[in-house]
């Protein structure tokens, strides 16, 4: 077993893992952060998907040792502690991003990733940033209108999502 | 329900059936708050993995548990030997079939003599983790005898064929004919006969959360099973039988549900296994299936093979189908045969056809076992008979658009009797739609006429491009019904309780919609609670696009009911006639003054106080219960026009324009409609083009990960493009069809369709479902060497792209 300290939306989290533990498990049965979601476990469908030092990864294809000092981000922490929604959770829920909400997750970090280097992406800029999260539910586009009304709102108010 | 009302109570509100109202779901699952299965965690819960077969068809000669049960961690390593004490059989009854019946076709809760296809389980291990329970499972040992396997349908039948399962005496399950009318007649009459065989694969359900069951033993004995099914109340009753349970000892809960698409209809030894296992062991146990799992365990569904002939008169008018349909039922039948009676059945589509006749043949294989995903035998269905349109249009040089044309049912002979029987015996009537504005519609929008000018102009180019169409009928919202209990709360707000399941697809809104409006109240007002057999006594669950019509139904009618009672109510508390009454923003106002009785007010006084006067005229507590029945289904229709681009030297297709039009009757939520409707297309767009189900000869699968198994992903896509049409259901109170399978059935038949259309230069048929580029290659090589280096030429195109 290993002592791993990270910072996880913020907030110090420290929790023993074997060596062999992935990141997703770790955060899901050991710290109980359970937003983050398994779809399939080999590194395709992106549901797993965190930002470990503000870039994007797998959870399942990591170990929790690995992660250990990290800066680790989860859709738990993109909420206001007040409650408000990211403008991307918002824009989810008004163009209907999301339907059975599991690949949700993943499809939030990614994109808040995507938003971060490239404020305002092209349609195709969105299609390309979110071809490793697979969604069985929606077909897609409302994903990616979901993103291009952020990416449209944050141009007109010029303020970063 | 609690007495039907006689007039309309009087309601006043803005409605919210028919708006985009966001969904009521969305905020825990937007936040990470959401609780899907494997996020339910309980004091001391223990967890489990199961030992599957590594080969299709074996005799089990011993399995070994001793190194697993020595391992640390590990609590028990279980046979079906093991769990017997717990069950009162050691194989699963047949689903949603509550009449007795032969049963050598259904599963086992675990194999102990022989396994009949890779993944079937065999041994439970339970141990501290998942992590040690996989660890012990690996180190369960079994001796198998290998078996011949029956890979392939159609070989599988010959009386020579090997077994299945050694229990059986033919891998044919069952046998029968679909049909009316003098077929031989027709054929004796027809103008021309066309001819075709087609096969479509077997691809998987794909719910991006797989299944998973917990078994939690509760104080005094009780179980509570939370299992991640489309079907609470039918595992319930199941678990009841199989466990020898009494109904207060069990409870089934669904917590969120990580999408449905079929494999999560069926009920699964897993989910006896597990529950067996938590009252042998008195501990609270967890499996979840992981993605190998998924594609060596849930049900998967489509591989058919279709021979049909068809006859024509000389105007191109349907005169006769026959044919064969043979179905691969895989290594065992949860169902008996619903799929391909559906496919069956469902052939002629939104067509007049006067004389048919199909032999159906449902085939035990060496594979998973085959129940529905997403369409259940429909999506063959239309495939088989939109690609014979299509063979007609070229055979006689019209344009396809045309040929459907000439066969569709009129808008006025809606109601349409097919002579057919539906699975509940009931007559086949397609209760309304209009299929010829539906197609003119679609062919519209999609630019069809203009289409073969600019495939004229891409050729010049060397692109070949092309158009394809499809048209779907869908009997949606099954009976025989749905429960909908609506409860006004102390504090006013309103709850419905209701057996259907909700699986990501926005029932709880869409149902919150329809008891807002009948009640004066915003959507938001109104909780719904859905799958917990301990909250509502009657239910069905989801399958055949039937929740939103069926619970809606009920929903509706025992809401009305609720605002008629409240009324009554008030009538009586403030004397005051019933006519002078109205229900506006959750109270009953008298309608020329200003006293009212808000709904919590006259919850609170209808819930009884002991030794206080009781409102004259109605029954205590403002609630009401409906269980709106019925026999028959509403018919949903889809036209879907697409457009692609192939590239011939790749064998590569890029899907550049669709247009899909749906008539689901009323929508309830037009955004939960329009969201169900592209999700559909999506994967029907998988089953034309990437998925594929891959065994090999020995019924090995080769296709077990994401990588090798492709699922659509967002740049495969063009923008979809919707229409909608709204021809209300006269079968059901609130107008409604169902939408959730609309999407995917004509989908990879529109597909292939254009993909066909754009080789046209090659003369391809395409009779196959997915053609992955190295099909498509394959077939592009063999034409150009039939066609011996000839370069394409104007006359080559089919004749329907003649201006
Ligand atoms: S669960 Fe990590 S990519 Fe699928
Ligand atoms: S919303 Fe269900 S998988 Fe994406």
């Amino acid at each position: 077993m290993y002592e791993i300290e990270l910072l996880i939306n913020g907030r110090p989290f420290r929790g023993a893992a074997e060596a062999r533990t992935t990141l997703a498990d770790f955060l899901r049965h050991t710290l109980r952060l359970t937003g983050t979601h398994l779809g399939c476990e080999h590194g395709v469908c992106g549901a797993c998907t965190v930002l470990v030092d503000g870039v994007s990864a797998r959870s399942c294809l990591m170990l929790a040792v690995q992660a250990d000092g990290a800066i680790v981000e989860t859709v738990e922490g993109l909420a206001e502690h007040d409650g408000t929604l990211h403008p991307l959770q918002q824009a989810f829920r008004d163009a209907h991003g999301l339907q059975c909400g599991f690949c949700t997750p993943g499809m939030l970090m990614t994109l808040v990733e995507l938003l971060r280097e490239t404020p305002h992406p092209s349609e195709d800029e969105v299609r390309d940033a979110i071809s490793g999260n697979i969604c069985r539910c929606t077909g897609y586009q409302s994903i990616v209108d979901a993103t291009l009304a952020v990416a449209g709102a944050a141009g007109t108010e010029g303020s970063e999502p | 329900m609690t007495g039907t009302p006689a007039s309309q109570p009087r309601v006043v509100t803005r409605p919210s059936v028919g708006r985009p109202v966001p969904r009521l779901e969305d905020l825990p699952l937007l936040t990470g708050a959401g609780r899907y299965l494997d996020d339910i965690e309980l004091p001391e819960l223990l967890h489990c993995a199961f030992v599957r077969s590594p080969v299709a068809h074996a005799r089990i000669e011993r399995i070994d548990v001793e190194a697993a049960r020595a391992m640390d961690g590990v609590h028990a390593v279980l046979t079906l030997a093991d769990l017997m004490p717990k069950l009162t059989s050691g194989r699963m009854p047949l689903g949603a079939s509550p009449i007795k019946g032969e049963n050598s076709s259904t599963p086992f809760v675990l194999a102990d003599r022989e396994v009949a296809y890779v993944g079937e389980p065999i041994v439970l291990v339970v141990a501290h983790s998942r992590y040690l329970a996989e660890d012990a499972a690996a180190q369960v040992q079994v001796d198998f005898t290998p078996l011949p396997v029956a890979s392939d349908a159609r070989a599988a039948m010959a009386p020579d064929s090997p077994l299945v399962r050694t229990e059986l005496k033919s891998n044919v399950l069952n046998s029968f004919k679909v049909g009316f009318g003098d077929v031989e007649a027709a054929f004796a009459g027809a103008a021309h006969v066309f001819s075709d065989v087609l096969s479509q694969h077997r691809g998987c359900g794909h719910s991006m959360e797989g299944r998973g069951v917990l078994a939690e033993i509760r104080p005094g004995d009780e179980l509570c099973v939370w299992s991640s099914t489309q079907m609470p109340h039918d595992l319930y009753y199941m678990l009841q039988t199989m466990l020898g349970l009494d109904q207060d000892a069990l409870r089934v809960v669904t917590p969120d549900v990580g999408g449905g698409f079929g494999p999560k209809y069926c009920l699964y030894p897993e989910e006896v296994a597990l529950p067996a296992a938590a009252r042998l062991l008195r501990r609270s146990l967890k499996w979840v299936e992981d993605r190998r799992e998924t594609f060596i365990s849930s049900i998967q569904e489509r591989d058919q093979y279709w021979s049909v002939e068809v006859a024509v008169d000389a105007e191109a008018r349907l005169l006769g189908i026959r044919g064969s349909l043979v179905h691969d039922q895989g290594a065992y039948a949860p169902k008996p045969v619903n799929l391909p009676y559906n496919g069956a059945t469902a052939m002629s589509g939104p067509y007049i056809l006067p004389a048919y006749s199909m032999d159906v043949h449902v085939v035990h294989t060496n594979k998973v076992p085959v129940s529905s995903v997403r369409g259940a035998g429909y999506p063959q269905a239309v495939f088989a008979m939109e690609r014979t349109m299509d063979l007609i249009a070229a055979g006689m040089g019209l344009d396809r658009a045309e040929v459907r044309r000439r066969n569709l049912i009129p808008p006025e002979q809606m109601p349409y009797t097919k002579k057919l029987k539906a699975r509940s015996g009931a007559a086949m009537v397609y209760d309304s739609g209009d299929y010829p504005a539906s197609q003119r519609e679609a062919l519209a929008a999609a630019g069809w006429d203009d289409f073969p000018e600019r495939q004229k102009r891409a050729l010049a180019e060397g692109r070949y491009i092309g158009i394809g169409m499809a048209n779907a009928v869908k009997g949606t919202g099954r009976g025989p019904f749905e429960s909908g209990v609506v409860r006004v709360g102390q504090n006013g707000k309103v709850s419905i309780f209701t057996g259907a399941a909700a699986m990501g697809q926005g029932l709880a809104t869409a149902l919150a919609q329809i008891c807002a409006d009948q009640l004066a109240v915003p959507p938001e007002d109104v909780t719904v609670i859905s799958g917990d057999t301990s909250k509502t006594p009657l239910g069905l669950g989801g399958f055949a696009s039937r929740q939103l019509v069926t619970a809606g139904s009920s929903v509706h009618l025992a809401a009305r009911a609720v605002a008629e009672k409240a009324i009554r109510a008030a009538s009586s508390i403030l004397e005051v006639d019933e006519d002078q009454l109205e229900l506006r923003e959750g109270h009953v106002h008298v309608r020329d003054g200003n006293r009212s009785l808000g709904l919590g007010e006259i919850a609170r006084m209808l819930r009884g106080a002991p030794g206080y006067a009781f409102p004259a005229g109605v029954d205590p507590g403002l609630e009401a219960s409906a269980q709106w029945r019925t026999d028959s289904l509403a018919y949903a229709n889809a036209c879907h026009v697409v457009e692609v681009e192939v590239e011939p030297t790749l064998g590569s297709v890029e899907i550049t324009r669709y247009v899909a039009l749906n008539d689901s009757g009323r929508m309830i939520n037009p955004m939960i409609v329009e969201g169900q409707v592209q999700g559909g297309i999506v994967h029907g767009i998988g089953n034309a083009l990437y998925e594929f189900m891959g065994y090999d000869d020995s019924c090995q699968p080769v296709t077990t990960t994401f990588q090798e198994y492709l699922l659509v992903t967002a740049t495969e896509l063009p923008r979809l493009e919707t229409i909608f049409r709204e021809t209300p259901s006269p079968k059901n109170p609130i107008g409604a069809k169902g939408v959730g399978e609309t999407g995917t059935i004509p989908a990879a038949a529109a597909v292939i369709s254009a993909v066909e259309n754009a080789l046209a230069p090659f003369g391809i048929r395409i009779s196959q479902t997915p053609v992955p580029p190295q099909s498509l290659f394959r077939l592009i090589e063999a034409a150009r060497q039939s066609q011996a280096g000839q370069p394409p030429r104007r006359k080559d195109l089919p004749d329907d792209q003649e201006t």
